[in-house]
């Protein structure tokens, strides 16, 4: 299925390799996708903001953030977070094991790490295939969409990687954990005591 | 085209090189400048020179690149600088008040070119103007003066009326052009000096198959006709004498001025109608010190807003890197070859190869940390302006002593070092330093001294500033911290409690908002600052003595040395420097207090006790004391915490890797850095946890962090 894919995504410009190529005919603007899979949902990110797609490794847990940072990696140097999607978009924490994936994009300046199950492909798609957000339907948040396409049968939802992990957004990520720690520790404080 | 491209790319080059030298140049100027005014007569006159070369430097060079107001801005400055020079002008603070607003203008001029910001003209007109009439206004003073200076000059002086004729052969050699000197600019300057005919001879030419770009091959002739002296002829070539064959011949009789006569550096005032030409405009002697008082800002907001992008590092430096690198190849190649034996008895040598080469790795380490290491002079340095300046501005009467200037840290770290630092000694003159009267009245020296010092401490610097002002007026502090409500009116403070409510954030005792402080943007900008910098700020004030503000900041923002500690699943990070003892201490040790969470005594103190496991939300640490250990740390407010955590790992250096780069801060962390095994640990940050956990003690903002990320937004 996915070979069929790719023999009907390269034809129409099988010498190029350009992410984005300007269709002579249409005039239409054409855009590629790498997609992956989380669970049973396919999303696909722009080929520009990724930059390279490496194996699940352990991370180090950052503390007093929402479960759904993972925590952080190093990639020849540079500190990056990953962020699961799968529980970013209330679906559970992934069980992450070697054959899991990470995805580093570029947004804004900053490398993020998005946990995924797998890649799937590299999806090709003209502008005027690019259909607007449904109103219901899928669990994220429809404001980190792109929009949707179809490669085959599948819907694959594209992200805005740009609004998802904008800084503004990305604060929320941090757990005001403070009030929190104080009445565990207080409550400890008198466990402790209750002995003495 | 692509030759276009490639020329544009490279004059690009040449004036990012020019603006660097033009830093330099104007950093030159601003040291001497200030100490011009301490000098006795002897240096002076050095300075002049040196202050003179400078300036011709930019010059120069912006007449390359065309830079006609920073060209026309420096003439006026020579001028000024050669009217002081002749002796014409006494050295007095207004001159070198105008002077150094010369430069001052000169380094905007500057900055505006470079950032192609648009400068007020009429500005540098005006000023340009004011300095090169320098020499005119005090002009008629100095035949009544009586330095030595006035009686040698008649000799030198011509009547304007006698025509002299100069013949000038000019053949510069390569090294002239290597200098990026430009013979046209020499060529128009020697036309400002009278009429001038100048022909070329270009026999030694050779044809273009044979020619060396890098070779000097064309040779000048002069005629030049005026009432000008050799010495003045000579000037013009002051900066390419070395570089070039000059002979210089007065061709109408009176040949006793000898053209090898290099001694005097005398001019006469006739001797340079041109660049006395803009001193038309009418004597302004009411405008220098007015002006002077008016151009207090701009000095500070140009010197922290440039950012240095290249380091001057001694060659003795780069040498040993090259050395240490080559000891590293020939490690590299001997433990290629035990690893290449297959038999066992290498083993020993391979271990030994691992040891040099980890030596050779710290060496080589310490040595490129070297090269990025500079004296803190650089900013120390243009703290005796400010000090000047606002002392003037405020009317109180200030010796500001450096100390330690030659400490050497961080350039990341000097960089940074500007802006608090001017904010303190702005503080100490506007809050600290009474008026010279109030002091007196107070038995005090009327001239107060602050003193600023650097100095190298266990792996820290330690810059101080002392002053012996007021002190701070901790009922004022308190009654205005109140007000501002940043304290609850009946909380009960320490003294040194209420001193630190200064770093407050929005605190300002100012009654009205003043330029020079007073807009609650000072010393708690100052504290972030520094804290930012991984650094500390405290304050000691003794009512009537004095204060001395007291900033301690790592030596570098790159490495560190520090103990692993294991919590739970995790690895983290505490820096050596601010710990002082672990121990495991039995359930006895440790008390509860309401309301103040867990204690433990230290020395006699009961300090607070953190489970770092509870604090980070992981619940496979340890969080009973006398199961793991209590690391008693120093936070930057030298308060003492007792940390608890699983055990500890050792000791390491590790690199200093920035967490926001690619994320955001965490509270309680400092920085991340890359373990041995490739893995990430954080580096905890005691005072970001001292805040979590006691917060209000460390009277840090809130809402730091939004400020913080609001900063990144902006970026």
């Amino acid at each position: 299925m996915i070979s069929n894919t790719d023999q009907s995504t390269q034809s129409p410009t099988p010498s190029s390799n350009l992410p984005d190529v300007i269709d002579a005919d249409t005039g239409n603007t054409e855009f590629q996708f790498i997609t992956f899979s989380i669970g049973s949902e396919d999303y696909g990110v722009d080929i520009l903001a990724v930059r390279e797609i490496i194996a699940w490794s352990s991370v180090t847990h950052l503390p007093n953030t929402k479960d759904y940072v993972r925590g952080v990696i190093n990639l020849r140097g540079s500190i990056l977070p990953v962020f699961d999607l799968r529980c970013r978009f209330g679906m559970g924490l992934t069980e992450a094991t070697g054959t899991h994936v990470i995805i580093i994009v570029t947004v804004k300046g900053r490398l993020i790490g998005i946990l995924a199950d797998s890649v799937s492909q590299i999806l090709m798609i003209n502008e005027s295939e690019i259909s607007g957000v449904p109103e219901s339907g899928l669990l994220v948040d429809q404001e980190y969409l792109g929009g949707f396409a179809t490669s085959d049968t599948r819907m694959v939802a594209l992200l805005d990687v740009e609004c998802l992990f904008d800084p503004n957004i990305l604060i929320e990520s941090i757990e005001e954990a403070r009030s929190a720690e104080m009445k565990v520790e207080e409550s400890e404080n008198s466990e402790t005591e209750a002995p003495r | 085209m692509a030759k276009n491209k490639k020329s544009s790319r490279q004059l690009e080059k040449f004036r990012a090189t020019f603006f660097e030298e033009c830093a330099d140049r104007l950093g030159e100027l601003e040291d001497i400048l200030d100490a011009l005014n301490d000098a006795d007569k002897n240096t002076q006159a050095e300075m002049l020179d040196a202050l003179f070369r400078s300036v011709h430097s930019i010059k120069g060079g912006a007449g390359a690149f065309d830079f006609i107001t920073i060209v026309d801005l420096s003439q006026a400055l020579e001028a000024a600088l050669d009217h002081v020079r002749a002796g014409k002008v006494s050295l007095s603070k207004n001159v070198i008040g105008i002077i150094i607003e010369g430069r001052d203008l000169l380094a905007e001029t500057v900055e505006s070119e470079k950032s192609g910001k648009i400068i007020d003209t009429d500005k540098v007109l005006q000023l340009s103007e004011e300095l090169s009439s320098l020499g005119n206004v005090m002009g008629p003073k100095t035949p009544t003066g009586t330095g030595p200076d006035v009686s040698k000059r008649p000799d030198t002086e011509l009547p304007p009326t006698e025509l002299k004729h100069y013949s000038i052969k000019f053949k510069p050699t390569a090294r002239l052009f290597e200098a990026a000197n430009d013979p046209l600019l020499l060529i128009r300057e020697l036309r400002e000096l009278g009429s001038l005919k100048t022909s070329i001879d270009t026999r030694q030419l050779p044809p273009l198959t044979k020619l060396n770009p890098l070779e000097s091959y064309l040779m000048w002739t002069f005629e030049l006709a005026g009432n000008m002296s050799v010495d003045d002829i000579k000037e013009v070539f002051e900066f390419v004498d070395d570089a070039c064959a000059l002979r210089i011949e007065q061709v109408d009789s009176d040949s006793n001025e000898g053209n090898n006569d290099n001694g005097d550096l005398t001019q006469t005032n006739t001797s340079e109608p041109s660049k006395a030409a803009p001193s038309s405009s009418p004597p302004t002697p009411a405008q220098p010190p007015t002006t002077v008082a008016k151009n207090v800002q701009p000095p500070a907001t140009t010197s922290t807003a440039q950012k240095i992008t290249s380091v001057r590092v001694d060659l003795d430096r780069i040498d040993t890197l090259v050395n240490m690198v080559g000891e590293l190849v020939i490690t590299q190649a001997m433990m290629e070859q035990y690893a290449a034996a297959d038999n066992h008895l290498e083993a020993d040598g391979f271990q030994r190869g691992v040891e040099t080469m980890s030596s050779h790795m710290r060496d080589l380490q310490d040595s490129v940390m070297a090269v990025r290491m500079q004296p803190v002079k650089t900013v120390f340095s243009r703290m005796p302006r400010l000090a000047r300046e606002l002392s003037r501005k405020l009317g109180k009467k200030v010796n500001l002593v450096l100390k330690g200037e030659d400490t050497e840290v961080d350039k990341t770290i000097i960089e940074l070092l500007a802006d608090p630092l001017t904010h303190m000694i702005r503080n100490s003159l506007d809050h600290g330093i009474e008026l010279p009267d109030v002091r007196t009245s107070a038995g005090k020296p009327a001239e107060a001294e602050i003193v600023l010092s650097a100095d190298q401490r266990s792996g820290r610097i330690i810059i101080e500033v002392v002053d012996d002002g007021a002190g701070i007026n901790r009922d004022r502090v308190f009654s205005k911290a109140v007000e501002q409500g940043i304290v609850a009116p009946d909380a009960a403070l320490k003294p040194d409690e209420i001193d630190d409510l200064i770093f407050a954030p929005g605190f300002s005792t100012a009654e009205e908002v003043t330029d020079v402080s007073g807009r609650g943007v000072g010393m708690d900008v100052v504290r972030r600052s520094v804290q930012d910098l991984g650094g500390r700020v405290s304050v000691t004030s003794t009512p009537g003595q004095g204060a001395k503000f007291l900033m301690a900041l790592p030596l570098t923002l790159a490495v560190m040395d520090g103990m692993i500690v294991k919590v739970g699943r995790e690895k983290f990070i505490l820096p050596l420097a601010i710990i002082i003892e672990s121990l495991q201490p039995s359930k006895g040790e440790v008390e509860t207090v309401m309301d103040r969470g867990r204690l433990i005594k230290h020395r006699g103190e009961f300090v607070p006790l953190i489970s770092l496991a509870t604090l980070f939300n992981d619940h496979s640490g340890i969080s009973d004391p006398s199961e793991g250990l209590v690391v008693f740390v120093e936070t930057g407010l030298g308060n003492i915490l007792g940390l608890i955590v699983d055990k500890l790992l050792g000791q390491n250096q590790v690199v200093i890797k920035s967490l926001e780069e690619n994320f955001l801060r965490i509270e309680g962390v400092s920085a991340a850095t890359i373990l041995g095994d490739g893995r990430v640990a954080l580096i905890l940050d005691v005072d970001g946890i001292e805040n979590m956990v006691l917060p209000g003690r460390g009277l840090m903002p809130k809402n730091r962090r939004a400020n913080l990320l609001q900063n990144e937004v902006s970026l």
